[in-house]
């Protein structure tokens, strides 16, 4: 997911008798789905866990702009190129939104993003792996975007006003990207002999890491619970994935893919696919900086930032010199 | 020439100036100083993207000879793009890509204007849809020549020294040919030379209020328009085209 095992810093889940009377105020409220905005009293614990879930979040979009980036110079038609660069601008935007929600929460976007820059934030483990062929950018809109939505569809409930009113446009946005990815493989998966390999070989890639997006299974998990009774997380880890392989294994069908998964099944008597086991060191590597592009990612990022540095102080001096400017002339 | 290869060619110069400059602008997506550049400059690059597509799609109708504006942006080598040098320039730092940009709009903004006039309707029509967003796109980057210019020292120092460097790029804009000259006489478009002293007062007045130096005239470098690029064509074709020239006949 675009924010993986957050943590809520909670050891046991406490019951009502054992919450001071605002928490317990608090809890009846989320249970009640009453949306909990920002100026209203909240946990400490809760502050801080929405803050480490929507940052990830955001930065996710913010680094998940390079690998599909990386092919705007090099889309095949004028059309596709357009397609790319609106999706891509739309992660700006998404991102954009999701810094705005979490500023909500008293932190700021230079505080956020210096996390990110140096290494302490986490991001979505997907976008460290990749785009090789231009069948890539299909695979990710299809599948990461995908996968993406089965978590962001239910978070337009969570309790958190502003966390759910941004899932509710970044949605929208989300479900167009995913047609149109999946728009992208259906050309490649009908085209020519190379193009239909092109497509099989990044199903191939982009398969397992996006099954992985959903995070380990959280089933015993004491922060997936309190963030659960929190209504910040809506579903299991393992329903999620499950969701997003029955959905997905029947559109590569379409295509004629093959899911580069021996063991998947149809199970009729569990209504669901069942599924061979995921490689899970490889997703801690992943996520503990071993991954394919972890180290090319976060320095793009940090060249950005540092390059850009000049310019946006520019912006203020300027803006600074003008406001003085109006107030000399008023006086 | 003819009046129909004359129009084919004009034609091409405005679809390949949106052309290349787009991909400059896109190369910055994700890359840019802020979030908020992120977005704006994305946004003037598919502007130009989709002009690009009503310019060479035209293009292509009126040569007559099957090719549509993918086949135009895709498969033609260097020597028979038609875009001005200015456009090709690369990016540089982002002072550079705005000094670059305010240039451009500004002549891009009089062009339209004037093509809102033209003869043949199909041109008047994509001028006026396109004049609208080179309306903002000239507010925006005249908006950053000012804040660039007056800023910070450095801020100063870097935005001087990009409109010294692409000032010779500016002349070609106004430099008619035998195939504006047709343009002319038929009331298509208008004289590129006739949109100099507008521009030099747009881009004069910028200049002072962001306290820069208008640079000396000077030497003119010239070429684009006639399919002499400089070096930097080549390798932008090279990433643009790699698909379609890897992958003959694919539909994608």
């Amino acid at each position: 997911m675009y924010a993986q095992m957050v943590k809520t810093g909670v050891e046991h889940i406490r019951s009502k008798d054992e919450m001071s009377p605002e928490e317990r105020a608090f809890q009846d409220r989320i249970d009640a789905d009453i949306k909990i905005e920002p100026k209203e009293w909240m946990p400490e614990a809760y502050r801080k866990t929405l803050i480490r879930q929507i940052s990830q979040h955001a930065h996710s979009e913010i680094i998940g702009m390079q690998p599909e980036g990386n092919w705007i110079t090099r889309a095949p038609t004028l059309e596709r190129k357009a397609i790319l660069l609106a999706k891509v601008q739309d992660e700006a935007g998404h991102g954009l939104y999701l810094y705005c929600a979490a500023e909500t929460l008293g932190v700021s976007r230079d505080e956020l993003l210096e996390q990110l820059n140096s290494g302490k934030a986490k991001y979505s483990s997907i976008f460290n792996y990749p785009t090789l062929t231009w069948a890539d950018i299909g695979a990710i809109g299809w599948l990461v975007d995908g996968a993406a939505i089965m978590n962001q569809v239910p978070l337009q409930r969570c309790s958190y006003g502003p966390y759910s009113r941004a899932m509710i446009r970044i949605c929208k946005e989300e479900s167009f990207h995913q047609r149109q990815g999946y728009d992208a493989m259906t050309k490649l998966a009908r085209g020519t002999p190379e193009q239909k390999q092109m497509a099989q070989d990044a199903l191939n890639r982009w398969w397992w890491p996006s099954l992985m997006m959903f995070g380990p299974s959280d089933a015993d998990s004491v922060h997936s619970a309190q963030s659960m009774r929190w209504k910040i997380k809506i579903n299991s880890n393992d329903e999620l994935r499950q969701k997003f392989v029955d959905q997905t294994v029947p559109q590569a069908e379409y295509l004629g893919l093959t899911v580069p998964d021996p063991d998947l099944k149809w199970n009729a008597e569990r209504g669901h696919y069942d599924f061979g086991a995921i490689d899970w060191d490889e997703f801690y590597q992943v996520i503990a900086g071993n991954g394919p592009c972890n180290r090319q990612r976060l320095r793009t990022r940090v060249k950005a930032y540092e390059e850009g540095q000049w310019v946006r102080d520019a912006a203020d001096a300027y803006a600074a010199k003008k406001a003085a400017r109006a107030q000399v002339k008023a006086a | 020439m003819n009046a129909q290869d004359a129009l084919v060619e004009y034609l091409l110069r405005l679809g390949d100036n949106a052309l290349i400059l787009g991909h400059r602008l896109s190369e910055w997506c994700g890359h840019s100083p802020a979030l908020e550049e992120d977005l704006a400059l994305s946004n003037v690059a598919l502007d130009l993207i989709g002009q690009t597509q009503l310019w060479l799609n035209l293009a292509g109708e009126v040569e007559g000879r099957g090719r549509d504006a993918d086949k135009l942006a895709y498969l033609r080598d260097a020597r028979d793009f038609r875009n001005v040098l200015l456009v090709e320039q690369p990016n540089g730092d982002f002072a550079a890509t705005m000094a670059r940009q305010f240039y451009f709009d500004a002549w891009h903004y009089l062009l339209l204007h004037g093509l809102t006039g033209s003869t043949d309707p199909r041109i008047a029509e994509i001028a006026a849809k396109g004049l609208k967003e080179v309306t903002y796109h000239l507010e925006r980057s005249q908006e950053w020549v000012l804040r660039l210019g007056d800023g910070t020292e450095e801020s100063h120092r870097r935005m001087q020294s990009a409109v010294d460097d692409l000032w010779m790029y500016t002349g070609e804009l106004f430099e008619g040919d035998e195939v504006d000259q047709v343009m002319v006489r038929d009331g298509i478009g208008p004289d590129p030379a006739t949109l100099h002293e507008p521009w030099l007062g747009l881009v004069r007045a910028t200049i002072e209020e962001a306290t820069l130096t208008l640079p000396q005239p000077g030497w003119a470098q010239k070429g684009g328009k006639r399919g002499i690029h400089s070096e930097h064509l080549g390798y932008i074709l090279a990433d643009l085209q790699f698909l379609q020239r890897a992958y003959p006949n694919a539909t994608w």
